[in-house]
């Protein structure tokens, strides 16, 4: 019998139109765990190296974590991957909600589609009976409206669904996939699911998930919990109100903005509004944020509420997470945050990223303002800022006119703009765009997350290691004493001998190998979160988790019936940190490409930087150039990957053992 | 003289404005309920159900009670501060109009046990997972009055109907067959004292 996973995957051939179940192999779940991992090694194996992301050829994998619908608090991500139109690299977005523990109740870990649908389709499945449907009256329907049509002509209320909307359809490079109140939305997965003409995959299960070891899984969540109930009653103190609690993070709940409008650029990421946050705005904020806000809430088995349902007068209700509700009002410089939620409801029905739209739109207004996209573009655009955004997107989703050119985002648009535009396509990190976020001093921790994150997203690599110094011996003491989630003691050094000024500040301290160690414990944590299917917002995103290496394994082995220990987990994320590297190493991945944008920072320090990118790729086993080495493969079982590479001539075999006798030797 | 008894009413209290809907009392009732306890999961066995559905803020958790064996002549609404919800949701049968309530395999109908094995004194296992405190469990005294009296008065008024729609005659006989089993202890000696009054009069 298998444990916490089901056994089967679900593959879908659309273009023939066939669906078969099918039992993996339990050797990669011990190699792997699951969501992630098993993703990117099914994307190494089945995905041609050089497939256009937008090639039947190309796959779709919607996966569950190894702990989805188990006991465990928060397990119920759902981990989409694919290659990305966007970067061209591998695209891994994820979206929380109840669609991934859904998909275990009806007996399967994964859904995998590939070829392409010649007509829009549905996907249904429910338990062993599975539907490929015609979808064409759902044809530019919202992505959230899609899900309610659905359910509905199902007669299922409990089916739960992940759609695209327009954008996806029309493959905007930034479509994403939406599913109650998440979404993957990411890198442009949506597109991908809009190519191969799927409009939606509704799920319902009612099949029992089996766990190896009940007694003792079933204390380990319960401590857990507890603990989340711990967190919740003492905050950390000494951080900003959003980096207190636990969450992902709770952003429906808090109306203190103070941070993210003063220290977040507004427009193009370009200008900071100092002292924005006065006592008027904060009032008019929350009193919106409040009266349009009819409940918070919260995805499967996860007391956590860091989605909320909200309902303007006027328009239909949606779910908001995260920070979608200020990244439309500050990139159109809107200071009425009423603007944010309605604006945000008609982009969650079209299903785009709440992030490089935005950033999209300002981009494009600030070409106008240089007069390097012309008034033509822009005819019949209104000339108020709430106006021109919500034109902007209209046009982006339907790919309208200008709108076509930036559906691919800042970078692509950009190019074939041409006149200079590229200069303003300024935030992004490997084509992609990042957080409105521009700083004063480098950090050492961030900028090596920054360039090295194989998603080229920060808030899917940073996490639990304070993102800056405390002020006095008597509050870092008082932040490490019960600080149980640290590998390792040396840590704590850290974070008592970080200063805000002097020797032992930014950005020379934590020095190269503190900051190297820093990374890849916060990595760990991540890659450990994605392959189970924990949500970050539990585990490797907030301060003093309840989840952490020291507690995983065990909850681990009691799910599964794998004996896993600290090392072997700490293997299992090296070899799925390699896979991940490697796919995007073969995908023509280069050091170059792991820079952050010009203007990240007020002062560059390129020695320094060089320095860090250097010992980085030293730490992980990697050459210079950022490729994991045949040694390096080799002691991870990953010898596949290796003979791979010195085929393609990207790793050349120096190394003294031919590989006969290592292969021997294993 | 009659007797009078104090017994345990256990209560939920439902806070529907605290739920947010994240279903884990579902996910750990069916847990629970599992043999060997928590060895799986599957929350279409759960004896607790979130009546859910986001996009009209309608979040209701309810309890699976006595199983209906037919469906209601109507269906009703009520509307709560503007918001409409429908009958069946705040209905704790399991009954042929719906699937809740049901064990997904046999059909057979599913009803809350408050957890009856669990440590004495322990709340159960849905309210201990809620910790957003929308399920409060509490315990209240009764007292039970007249108990004798209104059993026999229930009793009899059950046999009336049974008595219209079958006939005394098959009535007896099946009392009859049930007296003599003579397994039923108290139940075939309450049907004794029964015949022997239909006898008489």
């Amino acid at each position: 019998m298998r444990y916490a996973e089901t056994g089967y995957n679900l593959e879908i051939d659309l273009t023939r139109g066939n669906i078969e179940k099918v039992e993996t192999d339990p050797a990669d779940t011990k190699l792997h765990l699951g969501g992630l991992g098993t993703n990117a090694k099914i994307l190494w194996e089945r995905a041609p190296a050089d497939v256009d992301p937008f090639s039947p050829e190309n796959l779709l994998i919607f996966s569950t974590g190894l702990l989805c619908g188990t006991p465990a608090p928060g397990a119920n991500r759902t981990i989409v991957t694919s290659y990305s139109p966007q970067t061209l690299l591998t695209g891994y977005s994820m979206m929380g909600g109840f669609w991934a523990p859904e998909l275990k109740y009806a007996g399967y870990d994964k859904v995998i589609l590939r070829g392409k649908s010649p007509d829009l389709v549905y996907i249904w499945i429910h338990n062993d009976k599975i539907e490929i449907r015609e979808a064409k009256h759902l044809s530019g329907k919202g992505a959230v409206e899609t899900q309610e049509l659905i359910r509905k002509e199902l007669r299922e209320p409990n089916a739960q669904v992940a759609a695209i909307g327009l954008a996806g359809e029309n493959r905007v490079y930034m479509a994403s996939i939406e599913q109650g109140r998440s979404s993957a939305s990411r890198l442009g997965l949506g597109a991908v699911m809009g190519d191969k003409r799927v409009k939606a995959i509704a799920v319902r299960g009612t099949k029992d998930l089996n766990i190896a070891r009940p007694m003792e899984m079933f204390n380990l969540c319960n401590d857990v919990l507890k603990y989340i109930k711990f967190r919740n009653e003492n905050p950390v103190s000494n951080v900003m109100t959003i980096l207190q609690g636990l969450g992902s993070p709770q952003e429906m709940l808090h109306v203190d903005e103070k941070w993210h409008t003063e220290n977040f650029m507004w427009g193009n990421s370009r200008t900071r509004r100092k002292e924005f946050w006065n006592e008027e705005i904060e009032k008019k904020w929350a009193e919106t944020q409040l009266s349009v806000r009819k409940r918070l809430i919260s995805c499967y088995n996860c007391p956590m509420k860091c989605g909320a349902i909200i309902s303007v007068p006027g328009i239909s209700t949606y779910m908001m997470k995260c920070f979608s509700k200020l990244t439309y009002s500050m990139a159109a410089f809107v200071e009425d945050i009423d603007f944010g939620f309605r604006i945000a409801q008609r982009a969650t029905e079209y299903g785009v990223d709440g992030f490089s739209v935005p950033q999209t739109m300002a981009f494009a207004i600030e070409l106008l303002e240089a007069d390097i996209l012309k008034s033509k573009d822009f005819e019949g655009c209104p000339a108020d800022n709430e106006g021109r955004f919500y034109w902007l997107l209209d046009r982006i989703v339907r790919r309208e006119g200008i709108g076509n050119i930036l559906a691919n985002g800042t970078y692509w648009a950009a190019k074939e703009i041409g006149h200079g535009a590229e200069a303003y396509a300024h935030n992004n990190i490997k084509k992609h765009e990042q957080l409105p976020l521009k700083l004063g001093m480098l950090n050492p921790v961030y900028y090596l997350m920054y360039c090295t994150g194989e998603k080229a997203n920060i808030t899917q690599i940073e996490g639990q290691f304070p993102q800056a110094p405390f002020a006095t011996v008597e509050e870092k003491e008082n932040f490490i004493k019960d600080w149980i989630q640290v590998p390792d003691d040396k840590f704590k050094k850290i974070v008592m001998e970080w200063e805000f000024r002097g020797e032992k500040s930014n950005p020379y301290f934590p020095t190269v190998d503190m900051a190297v160690d820093i990374v890849d414990w916060q990595e760990m944590m991540h890659y450990i979160d994605d392959a189970l299917g924990v949500c970050a917002g539990l585990s490797s995103f907030p301060l003093k988790p309840p989840y952490h290496i020291h507690n995983y394994p065990e909850i681990i082995s009691a799910a599964t019936g794998m004996d896993i220990d600290e090392e072997g987990l700490k293997e299992i994320y090296r070899r799925n940190r390699n896979l991940l590297r490697s796919l995007n190493i073969r995908r023509g991945l280069k050091r170059e490409d792991e820079q952050i944008p010009d203007d990240h920072y007020k002062k560059r320090f390129p020695e320094l930087e060089k320095e860090l990118l250097d010992a980085y790729y030293k730490f992980k086993g990697w050459s210079a150039e950022g490729v994991p080495t045949k040694r390096t493969l080799y002691d991870l079982g990953l010898d596949y990957i290796a003979e791979d590479f010195i085929e393609r001539g990207i790793l050349i075999d120096y190394e003294a053992i031919p590989a006969k006798e290592v292969i021997v030797e294993k | 003289m009659i007797e009078k008894k104090k017994k345990i009413i256990k209560t939920i209290k439902i806070d529907l404005d605290k739920c947010n809907g994240c279903r884990a009392c579902e996910m750990i009732c069916a847990a629970y309920h599992a043999e060997p306890k928590y060895s799986s999961i599957n929350p279409a066995r759960a004896r607790i159900r979130m009546i859910r559905e986001p996009i009209r803020d309608i979040y209701v958790p309810v309890y699976a009670g006595e199983t209906a064996r037919a469906e209601c002549m109507g269906r009703d609404k009520y509307i709560i501060d503007g918001k409409e919800y429908d009958e069946c949701a705040f209905c704790r049968s399991a009954c042929p109009s719906r699937d809740a309530f049901k064990e997904p395999d046999s059909g057979l109908p599913l009803k809350c046990d408050m957890c009856e094995d669990n440590t004495p004194g322990e709340d159960p296992l849905c309210v201990q997972w809620c910790i957003n405190e929308a399920l409060i469990y509490e315990e209240r005294e009764e007292e039970e009055t007249e108990e004798e009296i209104e059993r026999q008065e229930d009793i009899e008024t059950g046999l009336e109907s049974l008595i219209d729609l079958h006939g005394i005659d098959s009535v007896i006989n099946a009392l009859g067959r049930l007296s003599r089993k003579g397994s039923n202890g108290k139940a075939a000696e309450i049907a004794k004292e029964v015949i022997s009054e239909a006898v008489k009069n």
